[in-house]
């Protein structure tokens, strides 16, 4: 089954808005590709429209917050990374306002629509923000229940989804926890690490892996900022190689993350697989990403590669 | 309600210069800061805060207060010299200003009480205020939000995204000033770029604009009691202003945008401001 996580997302926002009237929504002309028509629909009086004007959106949503809202600010990851970088650097992320941004269609799901609407830079510059955490849910079941938890939580976020919808991973009594990765998959000989849309990819890589005799680890990282060390550690001491995949660029993404971390406490050999530092070419999301190697069997290929190598 | 008293105002005017003398404090000692600007703003300051804000110093989170926000966060200067003598904090702790370690960082944070939000970077203030005066609303709330511009800050094309969306949303219980002293860093605004015919502006973008001396008191106060309640719109409030108000060689000097006085200029401008409080006190006599 498939699902696009931006619907489950404003789905289970709408019914938790249900029983607790401090939520707010708030966007930029960006009620449909944020699936956030129907929250606007059912309570009116605590949805904001402020047009195509992404600044005003985050600064809004930060004044909303201050007075003791709990502002959710809905739109395009490629906008919402860019055009009001500083709103979340200063009126959100400094400021300490309860604002959750909900970044859609990230990384290449507008895919032919071209580098304009892509957003392959985002997770390394929100990382870079302090007092922001940076998560990027696999599946619209883990974006679904985490929104609970980011309630109650008074920090600001910033959480990328795609557009399109992608398989089911989880389960709906599986229980998620910011700052804590999940091992999809054990494995002894490898570890691939991957964030977001992609991690289903990995899983499926692993598989490849599996009748190549290669015994492939996996670990969803949707929770990019706090990185989940602990598992990052046990990775690389227990399987000795990481591989990174994510629908971003390859710097200062979640393979940034990992060689950061990895790099100062026990440093191991890594592939960081994600969008090179170029422009991407033409096509759908799919196409773009097994153009980049990023599809299950691009993902594989590197790996059985760096095995081959013998290094 | 309608008008002060002269004792009013002169109190008003004592404080003002009282202000200023802190002001050059501040900026001297730290070697850092905005002098034109926060000099031009002090009136501004003054009035809304101890005649027009409902806000409690000694519960600077009350609910039902009254925001303001110093969206030209360059003029902290004035706004922490008149938040430390409403109390909100102890005023020898401006002694710290811009030093090591401090909370008085050289734009508003939020780690100084009575500071709503962290600002500096121009063109932020409006959007904020627009999201407080929503809230207000959502909560059938009757304060006011209060956001203070600087002129040179309305090149900022984020500003009118939030202008038009005030208007859209009919934020009567919103209200803008813009410190309108004419420079900004580079030069004349008119020079830089063209604001005029600002009221005009504002006007079209769906505010219900008011034009002010920014110097003084009781025109201040009349305009800002006078704002009518309900009107379906937002407040807009030309403040004409002087940057450098206050000292001789400093008014209307664009240099002097973040000039830092030397010892002789310090000496002199204190001089001054001395001079002020005198001539207040013996026209006080008469």
């Amino acid at each position: 089954m498939k699902v696009a996580l931006r619907k489950t997302i404003g789905e289970r926002l709408l019914e938790l808005a249900k029983q607790d009237e401090k939520i707010v929504v708030v966007t930029s002309d960006a009620r449909g590709s944020a699936a956030i028509a129907d929250f606007f629909k059912v309570f009116p009086e605590r949805s904001i429209e402020v047009g195509i004007a992404e600044q005003t959106a985050a600064g809004v949503a930060a004044g909303l917050a201050l007075c003791g809202k709990k502002a959710w600010v809905f739109g395009p990851a490629c906008f919402y990374s860019a055009r009001n970088l500083e709103q979340i650097k200063n009126d959100i992320a400094y400021s300490d306002a309860n604002v959750k941004i909900v970044a859609v269609s990230g990384g290449v799901s507008y895919g032919p629509l071209g580098s304009t609407h892509h957003a392959l830079h985002d997770v390394a510059v929100m990382r870079a923000i302090p007092n922001l955490k940076v998560l990027l849910p696999s599946d619209a079941v883990l974006a679904a229940a985490i929104l609970e938890q980011l309630l109650k939580d008074e920090k600001p976020v910033y959480m990328r989804t795609g557009r399109n919808p992608v398989p089911v991973i989880y389960s709906r009594d599986e229980k998620f926890e910011v700052g804590r990765a999940i091992t999809l998959k054990e494995g002894n000989d490898i570890t691939i690490i991957a964030t977001g849309e992609v991690v289903w990819r990995a899983l499926e890589a692993a598989k490849i892996l599996e009748k190549e005799g290669i015994s492939a680890r996996v670990i969803d990282m949707f929770t990019v900022k706090p990185l989940d060390e602990e598992a990052v550690f046990r990775a690389a001491r227990e399987t000795g190689r990481i591989v990174t995949v994510e629908e971003h660029s390859i710097f200062g993404g979640l393979g940034g993350a990992v060689a950061e971390f990895l790099s100062q406490n026990l440093p191991t050999p890594m592939k960081i697989l994600g969008i090179p530092d170029e422009y991407p070419v033409t096509g759908t999301q799919d196409e773009v990403l097994k153009h980049y190697g990023l599809a299950p069997e691009g993902i594989a290929k590197t790996v059985l590669e760096w095995f081959k190598e013998g290094n | 309600m309608g008008a002060l008293t002269r004792h009013e105002v002169l109190e008003l005017k004592r404080k003002a210069i009282e202000i200023r003398k802190m002001i050059l404090d501040m900026i001297y000692k730290a070697k850092s800061g905005h002098t034109g600007g926060s000099l031009s703003s002090v009136e501004i300051l003054v009035t809304l805060f101890y005649k027009i804000l409902r806000v409690k110093p000694e519960d600077p989170n009350w609910e039902d207060r009254d925001r303001f926000i110093l969206s030209k966060g360059h003029s902290v200067e004035a706004y922490y010299a008149v938040l430390a003598d409403k109390g909100f904090f102890p005023k020898e702790e401006l002694e710290t200003y811009c030093k090591y370690g401090s909370r008085l960082t050289g734009h508003p944070t939020r780690k100084v009480p009575g500071v709503e939000v962290n600002t500096g970077a121009l063109g932020h203030g409006l959007a904020i205020g627009v999201g407080m005066a929503l809230a207000g609303k959502m909560d059938g709330k009757d304060y006011k939000v209060y956001v203070l511009m600087g002129d040179g800050e309305l090149d900022e094309g984020s500003v009118w995204e939030a202008a038009q969306v005030a208007s859209h949303y009919s934020l009567d219980n919103l209200i803008g000033i813009v410190d309108r002293n004419r420079l900004q860093i580079s030069g004349h605004t008119e020079e830089v770029l063209k604001l005029e015919p600002l009221s005009k502006r504002w006007e079209a973008f769906g505010w219900n604009v008011l034009e002010v001396d920014g110097h003084d008191f009781e025109s201040l106060y009349k305009t800002f009691v006078s704002i009518p309640r309900e009107t379906g719109k937002p407040h807009l409030i030309i403040a004409n202003t002087i940057k450098g108000k206050g000292i001789s060689f400093i008014e209307g000097r664009v240099e002097w945008h973040h000039k830092v006085p030397s010892d002789e200029e310090y000496r002199k401008a204190i001089e001054e401001l001395e001079e002020q409080l005198k001539t207040l006190e013996e026209g006080d006599m008469v």
